[in-house]
Formats: structure tokens, C-alpha cells, sequence
């Protein structure tokens, strides 16, 4: 175990979780609009500015810093919505240019500049969380209180990404989802357009300035990916969205800290577990959300299939008693096994279940009906042949092709179902097959 | 100042004939990778995965670090080349295959599963690089090189290692060149000619791979994003066939490779991988202004070309209809209103010059215009134009009288010439002769000219 320290792995965790938060506001939007990577090219892009403004100044925590990756910032947004508009390139391929041309720019200045500075461009990749704390600012107006710098500047953008949002939501939401409704009622969509870029440059530049750039890519798609997963309106996405970013930086710090001492290692770099946390959130996402998720899925398909083939047990013992034969386990599994794939372990399976559910009466050998599993079988019986009857005399399939397509019908027909097939059909005694319909 | 120039030429002329054997092998291995960059980008921004290297890239860095990790626990030795760049391969597949199963579905839209993987497998690989500098710290710095690249000090195994994946990778594309086509343009009609798509997206993710892998330590797992989207986007301003897109995709991938790496090779402190990046920005920035198909200044020339044409044919128009209407051989310049627009007045002054119209001042500040016989020819033949498609439009469009005239203007320049004969045909209109105008002339002709 670690010694944990309320101070320092409170404020990262803080930190952490202000920018997470900072950044899924415009996070969503990005996503909703298909541009999820600007964040990445963004981060990326600012190593230009920052180059310059620390060759300006000679020391990396100032204002012309800011002002320089600002900048580069804003000219990565524009420049890149400026050549899909006019240029006619591919959007991703109009970030990639950017962001790497001044990407390499940004290095080649590093270089030039490295002799007479230090400045280590993986500052700008990892950023320096657990240093944060350590750096503090007294906040005005509050009688002395002493706050890290990034956590009050991180603080600023989440506050002005909130202003913005909540004075214009109207138009970000209709022109995220519609921007051509959005023009013809006269919102503005281009307005929240250039407000999203602006507000994804100055957020990108904040947070990783204070954190990394890996928080931010991190941050501005993940739990926007994982929020819309499960909701559906843009307000529970932002909602959602903001408490993802919170765990994921509260649970990434966390395993930073604990994770390596179990492998007998110090810790490693808190942004990049917040990014890996991220990413196995929404992993288990996709597994568990009830709506597409895989696993729901899989137990629906799981659930139904097993109770079809109750169902089909039931109906072959119900065909077994009709043609006065005594239905043995044997028997019934032997039947429905060469009537349709399906395992001996399922199939002793299900018949073990309908014995507990009293659908079965156990004799020896013999497996009898009771009266309530008489009457189900009974009910997918008449489902059955009267299917039967109403392909054959309504669609006027040929009675050897009935069969199949009635075996799978008879496992989604419900009693009104059933009425109105009689009523179609003209309530018959036989099936195609001449076998009588029960009733 | 000249015997700095004197030394500067002599460096010169060494790198240019790669007298330097160092150099020889940084030029020819990164311009190898440019040439194979541009090919294989081609398809990707085709099929709309341009990004696909962004994360791509990104995703084998825990491969790389994860196979220091585990090359320094048996003993091997974690700066073995072979094994790093095994691991940059065996995680770049995974994240391959993690995009794909994102997108498989419609779970997640393409850019997002891009950003979710990117940063998941960045994170990763941030992470362990945390445990792989307490394992060593001296030798741990060299992985940091996979991310910055280290073109300077490439070894000619490196080279030979490039130059062979480049070779290889631009013959699958030139050996597969159909199916990949195919599957950028209509991968459903593929489908549906029973082709194995996923199997040639595979193979174009591996091509993809190969070039990041390779490019990996050469340029820097940011910069070789920027070999595979470059290229192709540069390309795209010259091009609109598939075929020459891809040769001018290589050739700008090597042409940048070379230039880049020269340029690093002449002065000291100019890092190969970010001079190749810039470079290639440069020729993208060229290719975007001169591109011959898409390039700005050939779109601005034929807009603005295609807008004197139009000004052209409406004061034409405007001369003939008022004409038309008083029978006189001449009109007064504000008659027809072209003092009012400044670009009509321009307008008058091309005609003149073009010897289509006579304008001489006359009291008042006013002109007298007249057309030329050659003309007079000229804007009836315009103005029989404009006629034709507004019967037309009034015939067959239901078009009505107010609305007639603004529907002729678009048509009458967009369209071809070769339709008239057609709607001469529809119309049953003499070949020869001038038609009535559909609708009433406004007395001072059709606006300024222009409108």
C-alpha cells in the first residue's frame, strides 16, 4: 500500500477531474459532429506556440506561452475548417496536415532554441499532474486561500465553457444535430461553430498546459462516447458525460498510485491511466449498456433460444400423448434433436427446468404432462397447426413447406394472435397435414 | 560573412552527391519511405481513413514499450531493434482491429472510435514508459526517440529495412491496384460482385501498418502521420484520376522525403524528421494554391472568368433589348442605367475595347452607345439565347412571366452551348430568327445589367 496524502492526491485528483469535466463539455459536441480528433490535432499543434513563447520569454510558466499555444490553437481550428470549406479537403485530412506540419515546426523551433532553453517537448505529451500540486496561487477575494494554478485556470475554462454553453444551448443543440434548420431559423449555426472551435482550443490548451495532452484527447471523446451509448437527449449526454470524466480521473489516479506497486514497481504517470481507465469504461460500456449492449444482447439471444426450446419439448410430449405414445426423456430429446441443433446438455437441461416449473409430472421413465404444462402445449400446438393452416390456404404455400416456417411462428403467438388466425382461417378442424386442431 | 558562404557551398555540393556515406543512407531510406507514404495514403484518404495513421501511430507505443519491458526481464537487452519494432507491429494490429470493432455495426462513428483508441493505447503506452524509466532510465530515453524520431543517426540495416517495406508496400498497391480502387469508391457494388472487401481493407490496414512501423523510427511516431496524409491530400489538388493521383502522391512523398532530409543534411540543428514534415507542408501549400485541378488561384480564374462572362452577356442584353424597344441604332448610356453600377460601366469599357460597341461622350456627362456590326451580331445572338430558355422555361417548367427572366440567367451560362440546338428543336423555333421577348421589357431594360 502507499501512503496515501489527502493533500497532494486530493488536489490531482481535483485537477484531474476539473479538466475531465472542462473538457467534455465541448467534448460532446465534437463527437455529436463527427470531429472527435480536434482535440488531439489541437494538442498537438500548440508546440509552435508554446516554442515561440518560450523563446520570447525564457521560462515556461507565462502568459506569451499561453498566448502562443492559444494561437496556434485557434489557427489548427480555423485553418482546418477553413481548408474542408474551401479547399475541399477531406476533414481528416485537412487535420492531419495541419497538425503535424505545425507540429514539426514546433519541434524544429525546440531544437533551434535548445542550446540557449529547456524545454522537453514530452511535457508537453505527458504534462506534469503530480507536479500541480505544488505549484499554488492565492486566490483573490477569499482572505489568502492557496489553490494550485492549473486547478484555478482549469477552473476558468470549465466556467466559461459552462457560460457559453448555457447562454447559447439552443443553438449548439439544433446546429450539433441539424445545421441547415439551424440557418433556416435563423440560429446561427455557424456562430456555435466557431464558438465550439474556439471553446475546444482555449480548453485544450488550458488542460494540457496544466495536465498533457493525453487528458485531453482522452477526455474530449471517451466519456462523450460512453455517454451517448446510454442516453439519448444532449442535456443527460452533457450530465452523464461530466461524471464519466470525474470517475475516469478520480479511478485513473487511483490505479496509477496502486496498480504497479502489485507488479513491485513506483507508480506511473497519473494522465496516462486516466486515459487507459477511459478507454476500459467504455469497453465495459459496450459490454453491459442494456439497450446494444453486447452482453444484454447475448443473454436476450440466450434467454429466448433456451425458451424455445421448452416450448418445443413441451409441444413434441403434447404430439407424443396425441399419437398414445408415453413421452420418456429419451424420447423427447432424441426428437427434438433431430428436429432441429441443439445440444443433449441443453436439452436435459430445459427438461430438467420444466419437471421444477410442474410443467412435467415425473412416472419412472415417463414424463407426463400436468395439467398446466398440458395446457401451454396445448396452446403451441394449436399455434402451430392453425399457422399451417393459414399459410397453406392464405399465402397458398404447398403443405410440405409449412412446417419450419410454423415451428419458428408458434414461439412469438399470443393467445389474441391465435383467435384471429381461427377467425382468418375459418376456424378448421385440421391442419394441412390432416392432424386436428386442438382447442 | 563570404567565407561562411564558401564553406556553405562546399556543404552543399557534398550532400547533393550524397558524398557524405551517412548521408547517402538517411536520403535514400526516408524518401524510400515518402515515396511508399504517399502510395499508400492515397487509399486511405480515398477511403475516407486519412486518421487512420493518427491512431495507428499512437496505438504502438505501448507495443514498443511493453517489448523494452519485457526484453530488459529476459535479459536481452531492450535497445534490440527487432523486438521493439515487433512490439510496435503485434500492438498497432490490436489497435487495427479495436478501431474495426468499434466501427463493426455502427457501435461508434469512425472518428470517434479513432479518438477512443488513440488516446486508450497512448495512455497505455504513457503509462508504461512511467515503469520502463525505474527499470532504466539510461536506456528507456532511446524509446522516447519512437515518438521524436531519430533520422540523423539512421543505420543502413534501418535503410535497407525501409527501403525493402517501401518496395514491397508500393507493389501490393500497384498489384492490387483494382481492388483497392474498388474498395475507396464502392465497396458495396464490390460486395456485391462477391469480392472479399474486409479481406483488401485488411490489406490496406497492413500496407498502412508496414509504413508506420518502418516510419516509426526514422521520423517519429507524430511526424509519420503526416508522410501518410500529406501526400495524398497534396495530390488531390492535381488530380481527379486514381491512377495519376497515386504517382503524384509518391512522387510528392519522395519529393519531400528527399528535400526534407537535405535540408536537415546542410546546417546543423535542423531535426531530418521535422524538416521532412515541413517539407512536405510546403509542397501541400503550393499544391493548394497552383493545383492544377483543384488548387485555389485555377478556381478563383475560372469563377472570376465565368463572372466577366456573365456581365459581359447581361450589358449586351441590356444595350440590345433597349434598342429593340425605342428602333433607334443608338441609346443613351443612362438609359439603360449602366452609370448606376460601376461594374456595367466597366462592363461598357471591355465591349469597347473588344470592338463590339461605339461609346462617345455626349453633353451632360452622358454616353451615347451604338453596337459595331460584329456587336450587334454578338448580343443578338445572346439575347436570342436568353429567349429560347425563357420559352422554354415558360413551356415546360410552368414558369411565369415575373419569374421567367431570373430563371434564364442561371441557365443560359451553366449550361452548355450544344443544348440550344435541342431546344430550337423542343421549341420548333426558326434556327434563324430573333423571338419575342415572353415578357414585358422593364423600360429601362433588365436592371442595371446585371440583375
Amino acid at each position: 500500500m502507499t501512503d496515501w496524502n489527502l493533500f497532494f492526491d486530493g488536489w490531482i485528483i481535483a485537477i484531474a477531474a476539473t479538466c475531465a469535466v472542462a473538457c467534455t463539455l465541448p467534448g460532446c459536441f465534437l463527437v455529436l459532429r463527427r470531429m472527435s480528433l480536434m482535440g488531439d490535432a489541437i494538442s498537438h499543434a500548440v508546440l509552435p506556440g508554446i516554442a515561440v513563447g518560450f523563446l520570447l520569454s525564457g521560462s515556461r510558466s507565462n502568459g506569451i506561452m499561453f498566448a502562443g499555444a492559444i494561437i496556434a490553437g485557434f489557427f489548427t481550428a480555423f485553418f482546418s475548417q477553413w481548408l474542408r470549406r474551401f479547399g475541399r479537403v477531406d476533414e481528416g485530412a485537412a487535420m492531419g496536415v495541419v497538425f503535424t506540419t505545425l507540429f514539426a515546426l514546433g519541434l524544429l523551433l525546440i531544437v533551434q532554441g535548445a542550446d540557449s532553453v529547456d524545454l522537453d517537448p514530452s511535457c508537453v505529451l505527458y504534462g506534469a499532474l503530480e507536479l500541480a500540486p505544488l505549484d499554488l496561487v492565492t486566490l483573490p477575494f477569499t482572505g489568502g486561500l492557496r489553490v494550485p494554478r492549473a486547478f484555478m485556470m482549469l477552473m476558468i475554462v470549465l466556467l466559461v465553457n459552462l457560460v457559453i454553453l448555457i447562454s447559447l444551448f439552443k443553438t449548439f443543440r439544433i446546429a450539433a444535430f441539424d445545421p441547415s434548420q439551424a440557418a433556416a431559423q435563423r440560429m446561427r449555426p455557424d456562430l456555435a461553430h466557431h464558438l465550439l472551435m474556439a471553446m475546444t482550443a482555449i480548453t485544450t490548451v488550458a488542460a494540457f498546459e496544466a495536465v498533457g495532452s493525453i487528458i485531453v484527447v482522452a477526455m474530449i471523446v471517451v466519456p462523450a462516447v460512453i455517454a451517448r451509448l446510454f442516453v439519448h437527449r444532449l442535456g443527460s449526454m452533457l450530465l452523464v458525460a461530466a461524471m464519466v470524466g470525474v470517475a475516469a480521473a478520480a479511478a485513473g489516479h487511483y490505479t496509477a498510485v496502486e496498480l504497479p506497486h502489485l507488479v513491485g514497481y513506483g507508480s506511473v504517470p497519473t494522465s496516462g491511466m486516466i486515459a487507459v481507465i477511459g478507454g476500459l469504461m467504455l469497453l465495459a460500456s459496450i459490454m453491459v449498456n442494456p439497450r446494444q449492449g453486447v452482453i444484454p444482447r447475448f443473454l436476450r439471444r440466450w434467454r429466448f433460444r433456451m425458451q424455445t426450446t421448452r416450448e418445443d419439448l413441451l409441444a413434441l410430449a403434447w404430439r407424443l400423448e396425441e399419437r398414445g405414445t408415453a413421452p420418456t426423456a429419451t424420447i423427447l430429446s432424441q426428437d427434438l434433436m433431430s428436429a432441429r441443433r441443439v445440444s443433449r446438455l441443453e436439452t436435459r437441461w430445459s427438461l430438467r427446468r420444466l419437471v421444477d416449473a410442474g410443467a412435467f409430472e415425473s412416472q419412472g421413465e415417463t414424463l407426463r404432462l400436468s395439467d398446466s404444462g398440458r395446457r401451454d402445449a396445448r396452446d403451441l400446438v394449436r399455434s402451430h397447426r392453425l399457422w399451417e393452416a393459414w399459410l397453406t390456404r392464405t399465402i397458398g404455400l404447398a403443405p410440405d413447406h409449412v412446417h419450419d416456417t410454423a415451428m419458428r411462428l408458434e414461439h412469438v403467438t399470443d393467445e389474441a394472435m391465435r383467435e384471429r388466425l381461427a377467425s382468418e382461417t375459418g376456424a378448421p378442424e385440421e391442419d394441412p397435414h390432416g392432424r386436428s386442431i386442438p382447442d | 560573412m563570404s567565407t561562411q558562404r564558401d564553406i556553405d557551398w562546399n556543404a552543399l555540393l557534398e550532400v547533393l552527391v550524397l558524398a557524405n556515406w551517412n548521408t547517402r543512407v538517411v536520403v535514400l531510406g526516408v524518401t524510400a519511405l515518402g515515396i511508399a507514404g504517399g502510395v499508400v495514403g492515397t487509399f486511405m484518404l480515398l477511403r475516407r481513413r486519412a486518421l487512420l495513421g493518427d491512431a495507428l501511430s499512437h496505438a504502438t507505443l505501448p507495443g514498443i514499450v511493453l517489448a523494452f519491458l519485457v526484453a530488459s526481464a529476459l535479459g536481452i537487452g531492450g535497445k534490440s531493434h527487432g523486438i521493439l519494432l515487433l512490439g510496435a507491429l503485434v500492438s498497432g494490429t490490436l489497435g487495427i482491429f479495436a478501431v474495426h470493432w468499434l466501427t463493426s455495426s455502427g457501435r461508434l462513428s469512425e472518428d470517434s472510435a479513432l479518438g477512443v483508441v488513440l488516446s486508450t493505447f497512448f495512455g497505455a503506452g504513457a503509462a508504461l514508459l512511467g515503469l520502463a524509466q525505474q527499470e532504466s532510465s539510461a536506456s528507456a530515453a532511446g524509446l522516447e526517440t519512437f515518438i521524436y524520431g531519430k533520422t540523423a543517426s539512421m543505420l543502413v540495416r534501418d535503410a535497407i529495412l525501409i527501403g525493402a517495406t517501401s518496395i514491397a508496400t508500393v507493389g501490393c498497391c500497384v498489384v492490387f491496384f483494382k481492388e483497392l480502387r474498388l474498395i475507396c469508391f464502392d465497396p458495396d457494388f464490390a460486395r456485391g460482385h462477391g469480392m472479399r472487401t474486409g479481406g483488401y481493407d485488411f490489406l490496406l490496414m497492413s500496407l498502412v501498418m508496414a509504413v508506420v512501423v518502418v516510419g516509426l523510427q526514422a521520423v517519429g511516431l507524430v511526424l509519420v502521420i503526416a508522410i501518410l496524409v500529406i501526400p495524398a491530400a497534396a495530390a488531390r489538388f492535381w488530380t481527379n484520376m486514381t491512377g495519376r493521383m497515386l504517382l503524384t502522391s509518391g512522387f510528392i512523398g519522395g519529393l519531400g522525403g528527399w528535400l526534407g532530409t537535405m535540408l536537415s543534411a546542410l546546417a546543423p540543428g535542423l531535426p531530418a524528421g521535422a524538416m521532412v514534415v515541413l517539407a512536405l507542408g510546403g509542397i501541400f501549400l503550393v499544391s493548394l494554391l497552383l493545383g492544377r485541378r483543384r488548387g485555389l488561384l485555377r478556381r478563383i480564374i475560372r469563377l472570376r472568368r465565368r463572372a466577366l462572362l456573365m456581365e459581359r452577356d447581361h450589358a449586351l442584353r441590356a444595350i440590345w433589348e433597349c434598342l429593340e424597344q425605342s428602333g433607334t441604332h443608338d441609346c443613351l448610356g443612362s438609359h439603360i442605367g449602366f452609370r448606376r453600377g460601376w461594374a456595367t460601366f466597366r462592363t461598357a469599357k471591355r465591349l469597347q475595347h473588344a470592338g463590339l460597341l461605339v461609346v462617345e461622350a455626349v453633353e451632360g456627362g452622358d454616353e451615347r452607345i451604338s453596337f459595331t456590326p460584329s456587336g450587334e451580331r454578338e448580343a443578338a445572338s445572346v439575347v436570342r439565347r436568353h429567349r429560347l430558355w425563357e420559352h422554354y422555361l415558360m413551356r415546360r417548367a410552368d414558369f411565369d412571366e415575373q419569374h421567367v427572366d431570373r430563371g434564364a440567367d442561371d441557365l443560359e451560362h451553366l449550361l452548355p452551348i450544344d443544348l440550344l440546338e435541342e431546344l430550337e428543336k423542343e421549341l420548333d423555333a426558326d434556327t434563324r430568327a430573333m423571338l419575342p421577348s415572353p415578357h414585358s421589357l422593364h423600360p429601362d431594360g433588365p436592371g442595371g445589367g446585371g440583375s
